[in-house]
């Protein structure tokens, strides 16, 4: 009955929903993917808003409560030193947030979408460089070239912050953390483009075969107008689905790299040193619920930009399927 | 087809030497004087511009680059700043070795699990099974080998006590099974998915049903007809999960204290030893880099239906 309802209705409205309306639809339809969703805005939330949320700071430490297992009052237990785990996990988030963001947004979004753009439209020469210089990008396996960057860049732009700090009066720069920040940000913006716009040249190569844009090129309109007005909004399914998974290969890098040691420094805390804290056998040993949690916190929001991926592609692309 | 290959083929060189500019260039840009690491506390102005005159560090840049390809040719990467008195390739050279070994290993190991798994889910498609092993190696697919390591240790090593936690015997010893198996499950979801799809779509096949309904026995039709034609391809693109394999190698070497190439390569970035960083990533990415070539070859060899531009 409620199916042969939802039929009828959706006849009755075919002309009135638009392409997104029937993307959201089916999004909220997809039990799997509305969970990963909500967790994710919620992990990701509580990241942001961490000096809020935390019950306690990052480096408050107390050894009189070194090692306890959960409890109502530390609800993650606490480490060695007495930290609250919850309180760093939320801080630890923080950091992956706010990389994996900046991250996306310049690297993937802006350089990827405008040289995609650029490579797909334009074509000729601005392709050719921009496409070879993608190739270089992709001839390092995965996170090496990230790695590269970051541990061969990285002492060259604390002392040209240190420099400007000495010479502005402004003090703590280097200290705040905030050099690791630009510098794995920096790393990982510089290589994620390559993907995404790969993906939006092949589509800008697709649409700009189309009947509509050879009808408003006819009419007289301007590249502009047709990138702008034709060919963006038709970019953004495909691009969509890149930003989910590309934020979960990001959000594995930028563990990753502090796992090794060549990410966000300490104190400022991260999820892949607090992993690599707690992940030798004398930890695991005696309490493992230290590495427990930052580990599941990992895993979950990993695995759920992919399966929101899978679900946001059966929602945009419905003939995909 | 042929323009394909050849295009191809004269781009490679083209590339390989500017990944190798940007690896050099990148080695030169960080910290650290090579004849100052090479004097260490005796600093004579004199000496210094003459050893620096001897070495070619004086020339720009692209003539340095041209004299390190040369040296490189000749199988000569320098000195490690750490090591000292060692030649990069020496350092090299023994690391590779047990590094191959475990990635053999894993490699071995990823293929013997992967391809009955999916033959299993393809063999199930659209029910249960299928849908359950999707998910399951979509999950280990997307785990970071960071997390498998010490979670595979919690289990065989503290818990069931049936595993060595450290270390490295070789080949043929209990110590590797740990390692090769936390650098495998990436593979192993990887085969999976990929054989499960291959076959699946082999199975639709006008040639598998006229097999069926001639009445061959369903072994033969899988080991003939089906496995035979959906493994090739994944067979060739194995390669790609070279790239997997070596971040894989640097985490799990780290962990589990295997003196191998990834552990190599980030003692080298933490100790800053620069020749070492910048001889390894050209290795691995050249390597890379044939791997993708034979790949991309391979696939349009085999599959005449993919377009060649």
């Amino acid at each position: 009955m409620t199916e042969l309802r939802s039929l009828v209705n959706n006849q009755h409205s075919a002309r009135s929903r638009s392409l997104w309306t029937n993307a959201f639809h089916r999004l909220v339809r997809n039990k799997k993917g509305m969970v990963c969703l909500i967790t994710l805005v919620v992990i990701y939330t509580a990241g942001i808003f961490a000096p809020l949320v935390a019950p306690y700071g990052y480096d408050q430490q107390d050894l009189n409560i070194a090692r306890q297992a959960p409890s109502w009052e530390h609800p993650f237990g606490t480490d060695r030193v007495g930290r609250d785990m919850f309180s760093r996990i939320l801080f630890g988030i923080r950091t992956t947030v706010i990389v994996t963001v900046a991250a996306m947004a310049t690297g993937g979004l802006l350089l990827g979408i405008v040289l995609g753009l650029i490579s797909g439209y334009f074509g000729r020469l601005a392709e050719g460089v921009i496409m070879r210089v993608g190739e270089v990008f992709l001839a390092f396996p995965d996170i090496l070239l990230v790695i590269l960057i970051a541990a061969t860049l990285k002492p060259r732009v604390t002392d040209w912050v240190f420099h400007v700090e000495q010479s502005t009066g402004i003090g703590g720069i280097v200290r705040s953390g905030f050099v690791d920040y630009l510098v794995v940000f920096g790393a990982l913006a510089i290589v994620s483009w390559v993907g995404m716009a790969r993906v939006v040249r092949g589509q800008v190569l697709i649409l700009k075969q189309s009947q509509y844009v050879l009808a408003a090129r006819a009419l007289g309109a301007s590249h502009l107008r047709i990138i702008l007005r034709h060919i963006f909004p038709n970019l953004l399914p495909p691009v969509i689905v890149m930003v989910s998974v590309g934020m979960g290969s990001i959000a594995g890098s930028e563990v990753m790299l502090s796992w090794l040691g060549l990410g966000v420094q300490p104190p400022v805390p991260s999820l892949g040193a607090m992993i690599f804290d707690n992940g030798n056998i004398g930890v695991l040993r005696s309490d493992p619920h230290l590495l427990l949690f930052p580990v599941a916190t990992v895993a979950i929001v990993i695995f759920s930009f992919n399966l929101l991926g899978d679900a946001l592609n059966d929602a945009l692309n419905p003939r995909g399927r | 087809m042929g323009r394909y290959i050849v295009r191809r083929l004269l781009w490679t060189p083209v590339l390989l030497l500017v990944v190798g500019f940007i690896t050099f260039l990148l080695g030169q840009y960080g910290p650290g004087d090579p004849v100052q690491v090479l004097l260490g506390q005796y600093q004579d102005p004199e000496v210094v511009a003459r050893i620096r005159a001897q070495r070619g560090l004086d020339e720009p840049v692209l003539v340095q680059y041209g004299i390190y390809l040369k040296n490189a040719a000749r199988g000569d990467f320098g000195e490690s700043f750490r090591y000292r008195g060692q030649s990069v390739v020496g350092l090299i050279r023994n690391r590779a070795l047990v590094s191959g070994q475990l990635a053999l290993t894993a490699l071995v190991l990823s293929l013997v699990l992967g391809i009955p798994i999916g033959l299993l889910a393809a063999l199930r498609q659209g029910r249960w099974q299928d849908a359950g092993i999707i998910s399951v190696t979509l999950f280990f697919y997307s785990l970071p080998v960071f997390i498998t390591a010490p979670f595979l240790l919690l289990v065989f090593v503290l818990w069931l006590r049936i595993l060595p936690s450290q270390g490295w015997e070789g080949l043929f010893d209990s110590h590797i099974i740990l390692p090769a198996l936390v650098l495998g499950i990436p593979g192993v979801s990887f085969f999976a998915r990929m054989s499960r799809n291959s076959i699946v779509e082999v199975l639709s096949q006008d040639y598998v049903r006229t097999a069926k309904a001639k009445g061959l026995p369903p072994s033969m039709v899988y080991a003939k007809h089906v496995l035979r034609n959906a493994l090739i391809p994944v067979f060739t693109i194995a390669g790609l999960g070279l790239a997997t394999l070596v971040t894989g190698a640097i985490v799990t070497e780290t962990y589990f204290g295997i003196p191998g190439i990834g552990r190599l390569t980030i003692d080298a970035f933490r100790s800053r030893d620069y020749p070492v960083i910048t001889a390894l990533t050209l290795m691995i990415a050249v390597a890379y880099v044939l791997a993708n070539l034979v790949v991309d070859i391979g696939y349009r060899l085999l599959d005449p239906r993919i377009r060649y531009d």
